[in-house]
């Protein structure tokens, strides 16, 4: 802050709280006011005024709150005083994160020398690990962790990223972004159709057999550089298995072939947060251990 | 005085009509933002009652907090401030037309408010949600409203203004600034636009606006009425002119400083935070001065309570008012308010002023002007009366009583830590802990609704009843 506004602040502050004590001061000894039960003389639609003394102990209580308001600002900051505390909203932050630290850290420490896929079969481990989800991932994969209509259920041994420990912990520290693109305009209405029928084959739901045969064309040359020839799709792009009949994006009540039709013609682009930088490598590493014993 | 009273009384009368409009419409929008409130606390018990995007939780909410505090409050403190005014300067309203313009487009205000919250449209600031059509009506309404009185002020036949009226002139000024300034905004169409602060600076802005929108809407305002209605249904001189003078000024210049309360522990500056919480503290003194000078008018009265429903009411609602605002200045602690934020805990503290107070206060003063406006003796039922002041206490200590308890549980919950550092409860856990509150809000709010549902119908009987006297429009010093 310039130093002019930290003037404007000092200024302002200092004028409000002397103006206060000044009223306080002058109105307690308002001439002709000394007598209680002695009205002013003003009526108003038939009402009067006494005025009778500030009583004592509202005046203490004023009093005490404005001295306290003053010892306050000097010991925090006020504009560009520091205040002779030097305290800061950040520096509390970080001594309460290095005293929690301190104290929580060894057991965080032993867990991150065991490996992801071993954690399961540490009681402790798995009841933190789940206490973290329900905290920090409950809200989209929900309480039981089997996911909602764009969130994966963690549970199916189903995986849009791999199932492997590493790349769950992958997932996790540094989040997702899986980038369906939109195909309706290069398409057109028919081409989504058909191409659609040709993932309900693959997924075996009924179809038209004629629609899938033209749809397996344009899998074969739009599609299959993403999800591979034969659907069963890659963990490197997080492009799903279309074969396995396990959806993502699959509207509750609504009729599967209009959900992956939407899914075509708009492409989507679902979005797993980083955790790596909220909650920290060894926070993370439990987490990964927690999802991995879901489905192992 | 009561010389120039005889000489204008022939010519002069009160503008009761406006009163009288006013007047019921605060009936009216009482019981329709309370029962919308109502709805949107058993949404929050049972989630089943969200039906569809019109009838949601998130587009009701506003309409509810508009009805209440725009509409029911709005209209309470417009009928009483004419009535007031008029009569404490013994004037009639200045301006006619600019007075009907002030009734019609106030209503036009919160007719809109109803059709465009509910579709979704919305600026986005909280208790400033309206679009910005509606807020340059709103801008028109409220200068017209400034005009109104200070015409009418500057008509009174006495050398002082009376300390209810500086009241009411601070919040109508206070209002007028802190809406045309949070709302600024640059219209990209005719529903939409941004707001012509950003990011922490536009958040300082609101809660600047949105704490006194509680400062001078929901508690000078409200001041205003106490100060009349308190020593006039308890027949007794306000008890100490000078603790109305340093309190008035202590509560006006503090106010504008508390709003970083709301901010705690956000991206807003450590000082601005700091400067915030001390001016909080600071308030104490000044918000109780007005209670004080309110109680101790009774002094010399308190017999009438056992008699005079109306004055339970006002008397009631002050207690309620020094509850709340020891309360607040309790939660911009810095401490404290790391447990009550975003809890339950701030949802019971706003009833406690909105309900205990503001409600209160309206309903109290509304069974006083009524019978007067429409020259009827008294309310048709008194009995009534006490049986709404009954139910509105129980209603109002079930609310907040619940809303403690869940926004302690909430907050404790919350910052629980399992003896290996992980926290001890998901938010789930704590919503499932809430319900039981959840529950007894909604019992105390349908209780509160079932009072004014009451007082709707007491208050159209005695419209109805056949005149037995004539509203005494002409001034006089009675
Ligand atoms: C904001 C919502 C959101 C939150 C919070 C969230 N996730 Fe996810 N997560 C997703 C989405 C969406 C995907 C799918 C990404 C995609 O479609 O490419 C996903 C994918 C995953 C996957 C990969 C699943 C697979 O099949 O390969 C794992 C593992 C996962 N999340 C674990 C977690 C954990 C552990 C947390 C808590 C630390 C968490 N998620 C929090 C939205 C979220
Ligand atoms: C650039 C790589 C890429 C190409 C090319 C691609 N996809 Fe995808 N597809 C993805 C990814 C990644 C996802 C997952 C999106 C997400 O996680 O949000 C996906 C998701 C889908 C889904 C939804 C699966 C579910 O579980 O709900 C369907 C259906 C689908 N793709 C079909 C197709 C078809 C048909 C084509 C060709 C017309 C195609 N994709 C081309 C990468 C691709
Ligand atoms: C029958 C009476 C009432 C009931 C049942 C009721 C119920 C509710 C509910 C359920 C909420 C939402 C709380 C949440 O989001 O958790 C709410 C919010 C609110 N109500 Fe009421 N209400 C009533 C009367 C009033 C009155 C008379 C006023 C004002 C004069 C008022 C002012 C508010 C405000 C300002 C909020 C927003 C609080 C915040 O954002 O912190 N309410 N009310
Ligand atoms: C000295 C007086 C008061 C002080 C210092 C004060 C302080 C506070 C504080 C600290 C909060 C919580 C902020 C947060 O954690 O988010 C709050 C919220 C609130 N208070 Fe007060 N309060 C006072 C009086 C009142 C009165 C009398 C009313 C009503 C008539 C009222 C209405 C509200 C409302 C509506 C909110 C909720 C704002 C929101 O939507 O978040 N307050 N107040």
């Amino acid at each position: 802050m310039t130093t002019f506004w930290s003037a404007y602040i000092f200024v302002l502050t200092g004028i409000t709280i002397a103006g206060l004590v000044g009223l306080i001061h002058f109105t307690r000894k308002m001439p002709g006011s000394t007598d209680a039960e002695e009205t002013t003389g003003h009526t108003f639609d038939g009402i009067e005024e006494y005025n009778n003394p500030m009583p004592k102990w509202w005046l203490n209580m004023f009093w005490l709150t404005i001295i306290f308001g003053i010892g306050y600002l000097i010991y925090y900051p006020v504009g560009n005083w520091e205040g002779i505390g030097k305290w800061t909203s950040a520096k509390q932050l970080a001594e309460e994160t290095a005293a929690h630290n301190e104290k929580y850290g060894e057991i965080f420490e032993r867990f991150a020398s065991i490996p992801v896929e071993e954690l399961k079969d540490n009681d402790q481990a798995i009841r933190m690990g789940q206490q973290l989800f329900q905290n920090n991932c409950a809200l989209c994969h929900g309480q039981t962790a089997q996911g909602y209509y764009g969130f994966p259920n963690l549970t199916d041994d189903d995986w849009l990223y791999g199932h492997s420990g590493a790349e769950i912990k992958q997932t996790i520290a540094n989040g997702r972004m899986g980038q369906m693109p939109a195909w309706g305009e290069t398409l057109g209405t028919n081409g989504v159709k058909i191409v659609t029928e040709y993932v309900l084959k693959l997924s075996g739901n009924s179809h038209d057999e004629v629609m899938a045969a033209q749809g397996e064309v344009i899998f074969s040359q739009m599609c299959a550089a993403c999800h591979s020839a034969d659907g069963t799709g890659m963990a490197a792009l997080g492009a799903p298995n279309l074969t396995d009949n396990i959806w993502l994006y699959d509207i509750p009540n609504q009729d599967l072939a209009t959900d992956i039709a939407i899914t075509i013609t708009n492409g989507r682009a679902g979005n797993m947060p980083a955790w790596q930088g909220i909650l920290g490598e060894e926070k993370v590493h439990l987490l990964a251990g927690y999802v991995y014993s879901l489905s192992n | 005085m009561s010389n120039s009273t005889q000489t204008s009384a022939p010519t002069e009368t009160y503008n009761y009509n406006v009163v009288r409009q006013f007047s019921v419409m605060t009936v009216v929008w009482g019981v329709v933002g309370m029962l919308v409130g109502v709805i949107i606390a058993a949404q929050l018990a049972f989630p089943e009652l969200n039906f569809g995007p019109y009838f949601h939780f998130g587009r009701l909410r506003p309409l509810h907090t508009n009805a209440v505090i725009f509409a029911f409050g709005g209209c309470a403190l417009f009928a009483t401030s004419y009535y007031v005014v008029q009569r404490t300067s013994q004037a009639r309203l200045a301006f006619e037309p600019l007075v009907k313009f002030t009734f019609w487009g106030w209503q036009a205000v919160i007719l809109l408010a109803v059709i465009t919250l509910p579709l979704g449209l919305t600026a986005g600031k909280e208790y400033a949600e309206l679009i910005w059509p509606i807020d340059i009506l709103i801008t028109l309404v409220w200068v017209s409203y400034l005009v109104v009185f200070l015409g009418t002020i500057m008509r009174r036949k006495m050398p002082h203004i009376y300390v209810g009226n500086w009241f009411y002139l601070a919040f109508i000024m206070t209002v007028a600034v802190l809406h045309v300034v949070n709302s600024a905004a640059m219209p990209t169409s005719l529903t939409h636009a941004y707001s012509a602060y950003a990011g922490t600076m536009d958040a300082m802005v609101q809660w600047w606006y949105g704490h006194n929108a509680v400062g001078f809407f929901l508690t000078a305002g409200f001041l205003g009425m106490m100060y009349y209605y308190v020593p006039k249904q308890a027949e007794r001189p306000i008890y100490s002119y000078r603790l109305s003078i340093v309190h008035f000024w202590a509560l006006i210049a503090v106010y504008m400083w508390a709003g970083g309360h709301h901010l705690h522990y956000s991206a807003l500056p450590d000082w601005a935070q700091n400067l915030g919480m001390v001016m909080s503290l600071i308030l104490l003194a000044p918000s109780w001065g007005g209670m004080i000078n309110g109680m101790m008018t009774l002094s010399g009265a308190w017999h009438k309570l056992r008699t005079d429903p109306i004055l339970r009411f006002l008397v009631v609602s002050l207690s309620f008012y020094g509850m709340s605002t020891f309360e607040g200045p309790m939660m911009s602690i810095k401490t404290v308010n790391a447990l009550s934020h975003n809890t339950d805990w701030t949802i019971g503290h706003v009833h406690a002023g909105a309900l205990g107070w503001v409600a209160m206060i309206t309903v109290g003063a509304m069974y006083h002007t009524i019978p007067k406006v429409w020259g009827k003796a008294q309310m048709h039922r008194i009995d009534w009366i006490n049986i709404h002041f009954w139910l509105a206490t129980i209603g109002t200590v079930l609310y907040i009583a619940s809303m403690w308890v869940n926004g302690i549980t909430q907050g404790l919950m919350w910052r629980a830590i399992n003896n290996d550092g992980t926290l001890a409860y998901s938010f789930v856990q704590g919503v499932e802990a809430s319900w039981p509150g959840y529950v007894v809000r909604l019992i105390g709010g349908i209780i509160f609704l079932a009072g004014m549902v009451l007082m709707a119908v007491n208050v159209w009987m005695t419209i109805r009843k056949g005149s037995e006297e004539k509203p005494s429009t002409a001034p006089s010093v009675a």
